[in-house]
C-alpha cells in the first residue's frame, strides 16, 4: 500500500513551516511521532533472524491474536547491537519507544504483558528513544545516555533500527528525499561535484579516495553513457556495516545513489550486492519499486528532464569482486578478475564507459551532506578526514555490533568505552582492523585517533572498518594464518605474486602453528627456509601485485611481524603457542593421580601415542603425539591436561 | 607527439598513449615478459615486466602502463630485480623439478628466465598443485603441473582460433586451465591445431610424441617403414638443427631418413598434387552459380574438424577429399605395395608433418580404408629434428637425394601447399588448364603471394572468371565466412588454413617462432616453386603415370573409392 | 513432470536479451531452480548467449554460488568468517568432515547432506553460526553439532 504520492512529494520539497496544521498532523503519523495503536518493531535483518527473530515475530502475532489486541507489527533494521538480538522495540500511543534486547520467542509474553500494563520490564531493557512530544517512561534511561550510544555520533545510521525500512512515507517524513529533490531542481551536475568535494567526503571502503574528485573525473570524461555503481559486495568477513545500512535504511542509500548518479551525469546505476544478503535484497527491491511508483526513478523525474534507472545485481560470491575492476568484470558477465589500472574506471569502466564505483556507506552519507550543507559535514571529524565512520566490532568482546563515531575517535574509546572491552577476566591483546587485508593494532597503539592518514603513517590500514577484538586467549599467528588461508582461497589467481605468494605464506604460517609429525632435519630446514622468506615475499607481493587484494594481503603478516615478533619466535623456536590456541602445538600429559587406567584414551588415540596397562596410569609418548587432543575429549576423569 | 622518458638515466622519446614496454622495445631496451603477446591487448597478469616509476608507490607493469606524461623509470634497479626474481621463484615453488625430462628442455621460457635471473636454489619451499596429465588427445598432451597460468593458450585459442576450447576455471590457488566441465581434451572441441602449444612458454602443452614408437618399427626387420614428409617440414626443420631459418633441406631429408632406416621416402607434396587434380575436377563439375558459398578446401585437418563442430552447414561445400598426407598414405597402401609386391600388414606408414592435427586425423574413422588406418604414425617437425640428433646423424656429411619412385615428384605445385595460399594457387593453375586448354604463366598469380591473412584475386580464364581466396587463422576464417554468408563477398574457390600463415606456422613447427621466421619459411617455399620447372600437377610425369596406370580419370571410380571421403557433424561441447 | 529441458527453456525465455552480462543472472536462475548447474544447462546457456561453453564453465567455477553437483536434502552452510573462526568454526568444520565424510562444496553419496563453507553469514555476534536449509544454529559446540546431524539423519530415515 502506497501513501499519497502528491502529498509525499510536496512534503519532500517543502519546509515544515509551510505545511498546514492538518498536514503536519499527517506527518506526525507518518514518522510515528503519533500513533493510533501500539507499535511493535522486530529487527528482522540477518543478525536478528539468526538469533530467532522470526520465532519472536510469530510469538508476538500469536500473543496479540490470543488476546485480540490491535497492534501495528513491523519489521525494522538493526540498531547495531548484533550480539543482543533479537532486538524489539515497543511504542505505545503517546509514549516514547522502548527497546529491548534478547527477546526470544519465550520471552515475548512476559515483555508484552508488562508493557501493556504500562510497566517497563527491567530485564532485557536497553533504553527509550528520545522524541519530542512523547511522554517518557520514568526511570528508563534514554538511548543517548547509555555508553554504547552516548559516545557515538550517528549521522548515517541515525534511523537504522528505528524507521520502517519498507515505508517510503516514513523516510520522507524524516526529511528523506529533500536532498535529491533540491539538487535536481536547483543544482547543475558539476555544482553537486563541487559541493561534495567541499564537504571533504572520502570513500569509506578503505582507500579514502575523495568522492567529489572521482566524480569530477567521470563527469569530465566525454561519453554517450556513464555508470554509477554502488559497491555493496561487502566481501570482508566480519564486516556488516553496509548490510546494516541497507537493511535499516534502504531509501537513504537509494537517495545517495540518485545524488551521485546525477552528479556525474549518469542515467544508469547498479547496485552490486552479495547474493547472500537476502534480507537487504528484499528491502532494496521493495524500495526501488516504491521509488518507481513515486516517479522518483525512471524517465523525466518530476519533469526535471533527468532520467535514472537503478538496478540490483546479485554478486555470485567472490571476495575479489569487491575490488572495483573485478566488480565491473563480473557485471559484464566475466570472471571477476581485476584489470590493471590505469585506465581507471572513472575514465573507462563498465562496458568501457566512465564509471564511478562507490561504497554503500559513502553513498549513504550524501543525503545528509546535501541537506545540511558541506560545512556541517566538515564540522564533524578531523580537518583532513571529515565525517563519521562506522565500525563493525566482533570477536572477544562483551558487545559486538556497529559503532558510528566521528573520524579521529581513538580505538580506545571505541573498544573500551563504547563496546565495554573484552569479556570479564580476560585481557585485551590486539585489534585486527580491516579484515583479511587489514592489520593488527597492538594495545599500545589504541590511542591513535582513527583516520586514513594516521593509520598509513604507522604502516597500518583502516580498511572498510571491521574490527576483530582479540584477547589473551587468541593467538596472533593463528589469526594471521586464518586470514592468509582465506585470502589464498579468494585470490583471483591472475597474477603470480598474489596467487603463489598467498599460498606459500599460508603454508609457512601453517607450518609455524603446527608440530610436524616428525621433526626431521629436512622438514625443519624447509620450515626455516620458508620463515626466512616470509618478509621478502610479503614485500614483493605488496610491490608487484596487480590489485589491492594482492597488495594488501601481506598486511596482517607485516604488521604482526612488526608488533608481535616475540609471539612468532615462540612459535618457531620454542614450538609453543603462548595463548594455547594452536591445537597442534599443544603438548598433552596425563595426570597420574587422576588417571584411573580406563584405557579409553589409548584406544582412541589415532597415532597410538598413549601406552600403559589397564587400571594403572597411562602415559603419552610425546614423540608420537600430534597434539590432536582427542584424549582430552574422551577422558571421563579430566586426567588429561596440556602445557 | 613525443613524450620524454628517462630510462636508467638515459633519455628516450615515447608516443603518447603507447605502453612503456612498446617505448622500451622500440629503443632497444629489454624487460622480461611472460603474459604479454604481440598483437594482443595486454593482460598484465604475470608482473614480470615491472619497472620502477618515480612517484608511484608500487612497481608498474611496463606492458600495460600507458604513457601519458614524462616519466622517470628504472628497469633493472635492485628493487625491480628482487621483485622479478622472487616472482619467478614463486612460480618455481609450484613447478616440478624435472627440466631434464621435459619436452621443452632448452626451449622453455621459464627456464631461460630463471637462468637470466640467476636462480640457483629452491629458496621457497611448498606443496605443488596436483594435476593429472591429460594424454587423451592423439595430438596434444596437457600437463598442468607445468602450467604457469600465463593465459597465452586461452587467448590464442579464443582470439586467434575462435575455438575457445580452453579457459581459466576456478580461482586462487585452484586456478587452472580447463576445457568445459574439465573434459579430457579428446572429448572437447579442441581441433588439435597446436597453436596453443606454440604459445605456451613451458612444457604444459606439448605434442603427443610418437618418435620412440618409430624407433621400434625402424629396428624391426619384419617391417617396411615408409615415410613421407610435408613441404613445410623441409623448409623449417633446419632451424632446430642450428641452420639459418629458411634453409631448404628437402633432398637432405631424403638422405637422412634413408640413413636412419626408412625403407622408402616420399614427399607429401605428391599426395597434394593428386588432391589438386581431383579438386580441379570437382571445381569443374560444381555448378558454382547456384551456390552461396565457394568450394572450400579440406586439406587442413584442423579446419575440417572446426567445420564439423561449428559450421556443419558448410560441410556440403567442403571439397570431399582426404588430406595430402592421407592421399599419399592410401596410394602407398594400394598402389605402391602392388608395384613392389609388398604385404600391406608389413608396411608402417609414417608421416612427418608440420601439423599436430595430422596426429588426430590419422586416428579418425573417416580416414581408414576397409577399417585399417592408412597412417600408422605422425611425427612433427620438432620430433624429426630430435630424431636426427638422437641418432647422431650429421647432415653435413650427406648429399641431397631424390625421393623414391613412383612418387618422385619433380613438380612444385604440391610443394606450394606448404604456405597459406599455395593450395589455391596450385589448384587454379590446373583449373585454368581445364577451362582454357592452356597453361597459366606462374608469375600471373604472384600478386596472390603478399603476406596477409586474407587475400583474394580474380583470374580470367577465357570467358570465365575464377574468384579465388585464401584465409588463414580460424578467427579470420570465421570473419570471412560471415561476409560470404551475408553476401558481401563472393568467391568461387576458398582455401582455408587453420594456422595463421598456414603450414609453415603449423603446431608442430620448431620453436621459437616469430613473424620474421615465418616469412623466411614461406619465402623458402616460394623459392622452390620459382626455381622449379614443372609448375602444375597435370604436367607432372609421376602424376600422369599414376592416373594412367592406376587411378584412371580424375573423379573416376577408383579415385572416388580411395581418395574421397565424407564429413559429418560432430557433437561436442562447443 | 516437467522435463529439465523445459525448465531450462522457461528460464532462458526470461532473459531474451542475448548479452554477455545476462550470463550471471541466468546461471543464478538455473542454480536457484535446480540447486546446481548441469551439463545441459551449460550447453543451452552457451548457445543462448552465443558464448563458448568453456567460458560459461570458466565463469561459473570462479564464483562460490555455483555448484556442479546436486545439493543434498540438507544443505549445511557453515560460517567461517573471522568472528566465527575465533569462535571455533574450524573445529566444527573438522567435525563435519568426519561426520559426513565430505569436504567443502561436496554432497554425501546418499545425497542427504551437502556442505558449504561461507565467508560470513552475517551474524558475527553469535559465533559460530551454521545454517541447515535456512534454519540457523548459533553458538554451537562440537557436541551440539553431532546432535544436530544425528537429528537430521533420524528425520530423514523416520
Ligand atoms: C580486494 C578488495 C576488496 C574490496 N572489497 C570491497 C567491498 O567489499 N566493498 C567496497 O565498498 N569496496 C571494496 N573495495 C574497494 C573498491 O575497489 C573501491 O575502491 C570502492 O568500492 C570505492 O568506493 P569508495 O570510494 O566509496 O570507498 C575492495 C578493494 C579490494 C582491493
Ligand atoms: S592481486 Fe590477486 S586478486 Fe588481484 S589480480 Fe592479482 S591474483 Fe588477482
Ligand atoms: S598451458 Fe601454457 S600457455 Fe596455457 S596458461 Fe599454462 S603456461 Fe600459459
Ligand atoms: S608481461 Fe607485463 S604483466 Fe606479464
Amino acid at each position: 500500500m502506497l501513501p499519497d504520492k502528491s502529498f509525499l512529494l510536496k512534503l519532500a520539497q517543502s519546509d515544515p513551516s509551510e505545511l498546514s496544521a492538518l498536514e503536519r498532523e499527517k506527518v506526525a503519523f507518518l514518522n510515528r511521532e503519533r500513533l493510533t495503536r501500539p507499535l511493535v518493531m522486530v529487527n528482522s535483518s540477518t543478525s536478528g533472524t539468526v538469533a530467532g527473530a522470526k520465532e519472536t515475530w510469530e510469538a508476538i502475532e500469536q500473543y496479540v491474536a490470543d488476546r485480540s489486541i490491535e497492534i501495528d507489527l513491523r519489521e525494522s533494521g538493526s540498531i547495531g547491537l548484533s550480539s543482543e538480538e533479537p532486538v524489539i522495540s515497543v511504542q505505545l500511543p503517546e509514549r516514547t519507544r522502548v527497546f529491548f534486547s534478547r527477546v526470544t520467542a519465550d520471552k515475548v509474553s512476559s515483555v508484552l504483558d508488562d508493557l501493556f500494563h504500562q510497566v517497563i520490564p527491567d530485564q532485557m531493557l536497553i533504553g527509550q528513544l528520545r522524541r519530542e512530544g512523547q511522554v517518557p517512561w520514568n526511570d528508563v534511561s534514554y538511548l543517548d545516555e547509555i555508553p554504547f550510544f552516548a559516545l557515538q555520533q550517528r549521522i548515517v545510521m541515525e534511523e537504522c533500527g528505528i524507521i520502517d525500512p519498507f515505508s517510503f512515507g516514513e523516510y520522507v517524513a524524516r526529511s528523506g528525499y529533500e536532498a535529491f529533490l533540491k539538487i535536481i531542481r536547483s543544482y547543475t551536475f558539476s555544482e553537486v561535484c563541487d559541493l561534495v568535494t567541499r564537504s571533504g567526503l572520502r570513500g569509506r571502503s578503505g582507500g579514502g579516495f575523495p568522492a567529489g574528485k572521482k566524480w569530477k573525473v567521470a563527469f569530465d570524461t566525454p561519453s554517450d553513457q556513464k555508470y554509477l555503481i554502488c559497491n555493496a559486495e561487502e566481501s570482508d568477513p566480519g564486516a556488516f556495516m553496509d548490510r546494516t545500512l541497507m537493511e535499516g535504511n534502504p531509501f537513504q542509500l537509494l537517495e545517495g545513489i540518485s545524488i551521485a548518479a546525477y552528479a556525474i551525469g549518469s542515467n544508469r546505476a547498479y547496485i552490486y550486492i552479495r547474493s547472500e544478503y537476502k534480507d537487504a535484497i528484499r528491502r532494496i527491491d521493495n524500495a526501488i519499486w516504491q521509488l518507481r511508483e513515486m516517479g522518483l526513478l525512471g524517465d523525466n523525474i518530476l519533469d526535471s528532464g533527468y532520467n535514472l534507472q537503478i538496478s540490483l545485481r546479485k554478486g555470485p560470491g567472490a571476495f575479489v569482486c569487491g575490488e572495483e575492476t573485478a566488480l565491473i568484470a563480473s557485471l559484464e558477465g566475466r570472471r571477476g578478475m581485476p584489470c590493471s589500472k590505469p585506465p581507471y574506471p572513472s575514465t573507462a569502466g563498465y562496458l568501457g564507459r566512465p564509471t564511478v564505483v562507490n561504497n554503500v556507506e559513502t553513498l549513504s552519507n550524501l543525503p545528509g551532506i546535501i541537506r545540511n550543507g558541506p560545512e556541517w559535514f566538515r564540522g564533524i571529524g578531523l580537518e583532513d578526514c571529515t565525517g563519521t565512520k562506522i565500525f563493525s566490532i566482533s570477536g572477544r568482546v562483551r558487545i559486538s555490533g556497529l559503532v558510528e563515531v566521528p573520524m579521529g575517535t581513538t580505538f580506545d574509546t571505541i573498544v573500551n568505552d563504547i563496546i565495554g572491552g573484552v569479556n570479564k577476566g580476560r585481557e585485551l591483546k590486539a585489534l585486527h582492523v580491516g579484515g583479511p587485508l587489514g592489520c593488527m593494532v597492538p594495545v599500545e597503539m589504541m590511542n591513535i585517533p582513527v583516520s586514513f592518514e594516521n593509520m598509513k603513517s604507522r604502516d597500518l590500514v583502516l580498511g572498510s572498518g571491521g574490527i576483530l577484538v582479540m584477547d589473551d586467549r587468541t593467538c596472533v599467528v593463528n589469526t594471521v594464518r586464518y586470514f592468509m588461508d582465506y585470502v589464498d582461497k579468494q585470490s583471483c589467481g591472475k597474477c603470480i605474486p598474489c596467487r603463489e605468494g598467498t599460498r606459500r605464506m599460508a603454508e609457512i604460517l601453517g607450518s609455524i602453528t603446527r608440530k610436524p609429525a616428525d621433526e626431521e632435519q629436512y622438514s625443519t630446514l624447509e620450515r626455516f627456509k620458508g620463515v626466512m622468506q616470509l618478509e621478502n615475499m610479503a614485500e614483493v607481493m605488496k610491490d608487484t601485485s596487480l590489485c589491492g587484494l594482492g597488495q594488501n594481503a601481506p598486511n596482517p603478516v607485516l604488521s604482526t611481524l612488526k608488533y608481535f615478533r616475540q609471539e612468532y619466535e615462540e612459535h618457531i623456536f620454542d614450538r609453543k603457542c603462548p595463548s594455547n590456541t594452536c591445537t597442534e602445538l599443544r603438548s598433552w600429559f596425563i595426570d597420574v593421580d587422576m588417571c584411573t587406567g580406563c584405557s579409553i584414551c589409548a584406544k582412541r588415540c589415532p597415532v597410538e601415542a598413549i601406552i600403559g596397562t589397564a587400571r594403572h596410569p597411562y602415559f603419552i609418548v610425546q614423540e608420537k603425539c600430534t597434539g590432536c587432543g582427542i584424549c582430552y575429549d574422551v577422558c571421563k576423569f579430566t586426567a588429561v591436561y596440556y602445557k | 607527439m613525443g613524450i620524454k622518458l628517462e630510462v636508467n638515466g638515459r633519455a628516450i622519446e615515447a608516443v603518447k598513449g603507447e605502453t612503456i614496454l612498446t617505448a622500451l622495445n622500440r629503443n632497444g631496451m629489454h624487460v622480461p615478459t611472460i603474459c604479454s603477446m604481440k598483437d594482443f591487448s595486454p593482460s598484465g597478469a604475470c608482473r614480470m615486466c615491472v619497472v620502477e616509476v618515480e612517484g608511484r608507490e608500487n612497481l608498474v607493469p611496463a606492458c600495460s602502463f600507458p604513457i601519458e606524461k614524462p616519466l622517470k623509470l628504472k628497469t633493472h634497479s635492485p628493487r625491480v630485480l628482487r621483485a622479478r626474481k622472487t616472482n619467478v621463484e614463486l612460480l618455481l615453488s609450484n613447478h616440478p623439478d624435472d627440466c631434464l625430462y621435459c619436452e621443452r628442455n632448452g626451449s622453455c621460457e621459464l627456464q631461460s628466465l630463471s637462468e637470466d635471473l640467476n636462480i640457483r636454489e629452491r629458496r621457497i619451499p611448498g606443496k605443488k598443485s596436483p594435476h593429472k596429465i591429460d594424454k587423451s588427445s592423439p595430438a596434444i598432451v596437457m600437463d598442468l603441473t607445468k602450467c604457469i597460468l600465463c593465459g597465452r593458450c586461452v587467448r590464442v585459442c579464443e582470439e586467434l582460433m575462435s575455438t575457445s576450447c580452453l579457459d581459466f576455471a576456478h580461482r586462487g590457488n585452484e586456478l587452472q586451465i580447463s576445457t568445459t566441465l574439465a573434459k579430457p581434451l579428446n572429448f572437447s572441441n579442441c581441433t588439435a591445431c597446436g597453436q596453443c602449444l606454440i604459445a605456451c612458454p613451458t612444457g604444459a602443452l606439448t605434442e603427443h610424441v610418437q618418435f620412440p614408437e618409430l624407433e621400434t618399427y625402424i629396428h624391426d626387420p619384419g617391417k617396411t617403414v615408409v615415410g613421407q614428409y610435408s613441404p613445410a617440414v623441409a623448409v623449417s626443420v633446419a632451424e632446430q638443427l642450428g641452420y639459418r631459418p629458411g634453409t631448404d633441406l628437402s633432398g637432405i631429408i631424403n638422405a637422412v631418413l634413408r640413413r636412419y632406416g626408412f625403407d622408402y621416402v616420399f614427399e607429401t607434396a605428391f599426395g597434394a598434387e593428386v588432391m589438386i587434380m581431383e579438386q580441379a575436377r570437382i571445381y569443374d563439375e560444381r555448378d558454382q552459380e547456384s551456390q552461396d558459398y565457394p568450394l572450400i578446401t579440406s586439406s587442413c585437418p584442423a579446419w575440417v574438424q572446426f567445420v564439423e563442430q561449428f559450421y556443419p552447414e558448410l560441410i556440403p561445400h567442403l571439397s570431399p577429399l582426404k588430406s595430402p598426407q592421407q592421399l599419399t598414405g592410401i596410394l602407398v597402401r594400394n598402389w605402391f605395395t602392388r608395384l613392389k609386391e609388398l604385404e600391406g600388414k608389413d608396411i608402417v606408414s609414417v608421416v612427418i608433418s608440420s601439423c599436430t592435427a595430422a596426429k588426430s586425423e590419422a586416428r579418425r574413422m573417416e580416414m581408414t580404408h576397409s577399417g585399417i588406418p592408412v597412417i600408422d604414425l605422425v611425427i612433427t617437425t620438432r620430433e624429426l629434428a630430435r630424431l636426427i640428433r638422437f641418432n647422431g646423424l650429421d647432415l653435413e656429411q650427406l648429399e641431397p637425394e631424390a625421393p623414391d619412385s613412383p612418387f618422385h615428384s619433380a613438380g612444385t605445385a604440391g610443394q606450394l601447399t606448404g604456405v597459406a595460399g599455395g593450395e589455391a594457387e596450385a589448384t587454379v593453375r590446373t583449373i585454368y588448364r581445364q577451362m582454357t586448354g592452356k597453361d597459366l604463366a606462374p608469375a600471373k598469380l604472384h600478386r596472390f603471394r603478399i603476406h596477409r591473412s586474407y587475400r583474394e584475386m580474380t583470374v580470367k580464364a577465357g570467358n570465365n572468371e575464377i574468384r579465388m581466396g585464401t584465409v588463414s587463422g580460424l578467427s579470420n576464417a570465421v570473419a570471412l565466412l560471415e561476409e560470404i554468408r551475408s553476401g558481401k563477398k563472393k568467391l568461387d574457390l576458398l582455401e582455408v588454413m587453420a594456422c595463421p600463415d598456414g603450414c609453415t606456422n603449423g603446431g608442430g613447427q620448431p620453436l621459437p617462432v616469430d613473424e620474421r621466421i615465418i616469412r623466411t619459411r614461406s619465402k623458402a617455399v616460394y623459392d622452390i616453386d620459382n626455381g622449379g620447372s614443372i609448375h602444375t600437377a597435370h604436367q607432372n610425369p609421376a602424376i600422369r603415370r599414376l592416373y594412367e596406370e592406376f587411378l584412371g580419370e580424375p573423379g573416376g571410380e577408383v579415385p572416388r573409392d580411395l581418395l574421397y571421403t565424407t564429413f559429418t557433424k560432430r557433437e561436442v561441447l562447443l | 513432470m516437467v522435463t529439465e529441458t523445459a525448465r531450462i527453456d522457461e528460464i532462458l525465455d526470461r532473459f531474451p536479451q542475448i548479452k554477455r552480462n545476462a550470463l550471471i543472472p541466468l546461471l543464478q536462475a538455473v542454480q536457484d531452480e535446480f540447486g546446481y548447474i548441469s551439463e545441459e544447462a551449460i550447453v543451452r546457456i552457451g548457445a543462448h548467449l552465443s558464448l563458448p561453453t568453456s567460458k560459461v564453465y570458466g565463469l561459473a567455477t570462479f564464483y562460490n554460488q555455483f555448484s556442479f553437483s546436486p545439493r543434498g536434502v540438507y544443505h549445511i552452510a557453515l560460517c567461517n568468517g573471522s568472528s566465527c573462526h575465533l569462535g571455533g568454526s574450524g573445529e566444527l568444520f573438522g567435525e563435519l568432515i568426519k561426520l559426513l565424510e565430505i569436504g567443502d562444496g561436496e554432497t554425501t553419496r546418499d545425497g542427504l547432506f551437502s556442505l558449504e563453507v561461507q565467508s560470513c553469514i552475517g551474524a558475527c555476534g553469535q559465533s559460530p553460526v551454521m545454517a541447515v536449509n535456512g534454519t540457523y544454529f548459533s553458538g554451537i559446540t562440537v557436541k551440539e553439532l553431532r546432535e544436530i546431524i544425528k537429528q537430521y539423519r533420524e528425520d530423514a530415515s523416520g
